[in-house]
């Protein structure tokens, strides 16, 4: 009775089950890893122009003067509420007819991404200029510092700190993003890995491959950013 | 002649529709220690922080040694950031929370204004701040963080660094109302060393006995306005007005019998 049911369990796995053969995938790592290239170079790209021009726009979101506010309030709502896949589209096929000005692959998923992040960061950013006590910024003034004295040597150091945690998920999250560059045909990892499949008939292995990849990547980097954490909190309070 | 060093006239403030100093004048001298008493919400903050522009008066003239602060076009004063950095980098000031720069170690702390405003060489900063945490005696703490210090050794090295700027005169905003009873002491034995060596002060304070000792002179706000000042022993032994004797039975409520 017992091996009856065995029987039937093995026998319905393997009506369902896969041949796992990366063979192919070996042959083509080279491929991948030029995709792989593509990847980090765009992802280096992006996380660098969109934290910080976040930081610039986070700064303006806090500013009293309205002249200041409104205008990166408009950008961060704008980016923050579209989707990223859809900018890089119309950057890609909308904004050289509206504006006649060629744009390349690369440069519309930079612009998608990096919009994208900076319209988030900038609220991780004011967040954490909001979470300090009004008191640190009477200490600056009393002492005779200028707003952006106060600003970037009390203020920001110690917003920076607190805001880490939130900045590493973005990071994250900006380097996954990457793959909706293959929308436009940029070269990297996933686009690599489609064409792989394409030619190998071998998707599951081909996507496999690529999701291991980017865990195996991602995953080392953000165990070091604990450890960076752990270090500034320190010498924090 | 005794040299004044900071002088109010006519100063008022208001936030929105509320007056919260209605006409001070006030001259502090050089070399003196003025204590300002009154309930909450009398003014007496405020009042301070209308010294160095921590806020800014709705009307009246401040002067720092003679010299008038802002500019007066049509009947309206204007004031610019760098004229109110420049001085508020002559004026001490220190706070009921310490506000200590958590992600600085104590001698940065106490170094950070020598070098950012008054831009003083590395060499000359760390020598000007060991010698103020010295005078608050908390050179063995220069290399800790504040969140390793107790409220009371925070509120040293808040001393030492409106001191490391070497103010004309230093102000003082209930900087012992958030400390436990028993840090209390260590702070005000501190202000004391300071009066004595000739700091020009402004004290805003409950701590009556520290005022009957310290003070030259004592103020009772209320309202807005400069009810009575005069010697300490005058002002707090034989209060004129009704409101003072309040003001000072409601202070001495518990006191132990003698």
């Amino acid at each position: 009775m017992n091996t009856d049911w065995l029987a039937a369990a093995k026998a319905r796995c393997a009506s369902m089950q896969h041949n796992w053969d990366f063979a192919t995938i070996i042959q083509n790592w080279p491929v991948l890893m030029v995709g792989l290239k593509g990847t980090v170079w765009i992802f280096l790209v992006t996380v660098v122009i969109g934290l910080s021009t976040g930081l610039i726009v986070g700064i303006c979101r806090y500013a009293k003067n309205r002249w200041i506010r409104w205008p990166a309030t408009a950008l961060v709502e704008i980016f923050r509420n579209t989707p990223v896949l859809v900018q890089i589209i119309w950057f890609y096929y909308a904004f050289p007819i509206l504006t006649g000005i060629d744009v390349n692959p690369f440069l519309a998923a930079v612009l998608g991404i990096s919009l994208n992040t900076m319209a988030f960061s900038a609220e991780i950013y004011r967040a954490g200029i909001q979470s300090i006590e009004p008191g640190q910024w009477e200490a600056g003034k009393a002492i005779g510092m200028t707003y952006s004295q106060t600003m970037r040597r009390i203020i920001l150091p110690v917003a920076l700190r607190r805001i880490l945690p939130a900045l590493t998920n973005r990071g994250i999250e900006v380097f996954k993003m990457s793959t909706l560059a293959s929308v436009v045909a940029y070269v990297e990892t996933l686009s690599k890995a489609k064409l792989i499949a394409d030619l190998n008939y071998n998707p599951i292995e081909a996507y496999t491959a690529v999701a291991i990849l980017f865990f195996v990547v991602l995953y080392p980097i953000v165990q070091l950013t604990y450890v960076l954490e752990r270090t500034l909190r320190k010498s924090d309070a | 002649m005794p040299n004044e060093t900071v002088k109010l006239a006519q100063v008022y403030k208001s936030f929105g529709e509320l007056e919260v100093l209605k006409g001070i004048d006030l001259t502090v001298n050089s070399g003196e220690t003025v204590v300002m008493l009154g309930s909450s919400g009398s003014g007496k903050s405020t009042l301070l922080r209308c010294i160095n522009f921590m806020e800014t008066p709705t009307a009246g003239h401040i002067y720092l040694h003679g010299d008038r602060v802002g500019a007066e076009k049509s009947g309206k004063i204007y004031y610019r950031e760098s004229e109110l950095c420049k001085l508020r980098s002559k004026i001490g000031m220190v706070f009921q929370h310490f506000n200590l720069f958590p992600h600085m170690t104590v001698l940065q702390n106490v170094m950070e204004g020598q070098i950012t405003v008054l831009k003083r060489g590395k060499s000359e900063s760390i020598q000007k701040a060991q010698a103020q945490l010295e005078r608050v005696g908390l050179l063995d703490k220069a290399d800790e963080y504040p969140s390793r210090l107790s409220g009371g050794q925070k509120q040293r090295v808040a001393i030492a660094r409106a001191l490391a700027m070497d103010p004309e005169v230093m102000l003082f905003d209930e900087v012992t109302s958030a400390l436990d009873p028993e840090l209390v002491g260590e702070v005000l034995k501190t202000m004391r060393q300071l009066a004595e060596d000739g700091m020009t002060m402004v004290i805003v304070t409950h701590e009556l006995g520290f005022a009957y000792h310290v003070a030259n002179r004592v103020l009772f706000l209320d309202d807005g306005v400069i009810l009575e000042q005069g010697v300490p022993h005058d002002i707090l032994k034989h209060p004129k007005t009704q409101r003072m004797r309040e003001f000072l039975e409601g202070h001495s409520l518990f006191k132990l019998p003698e």
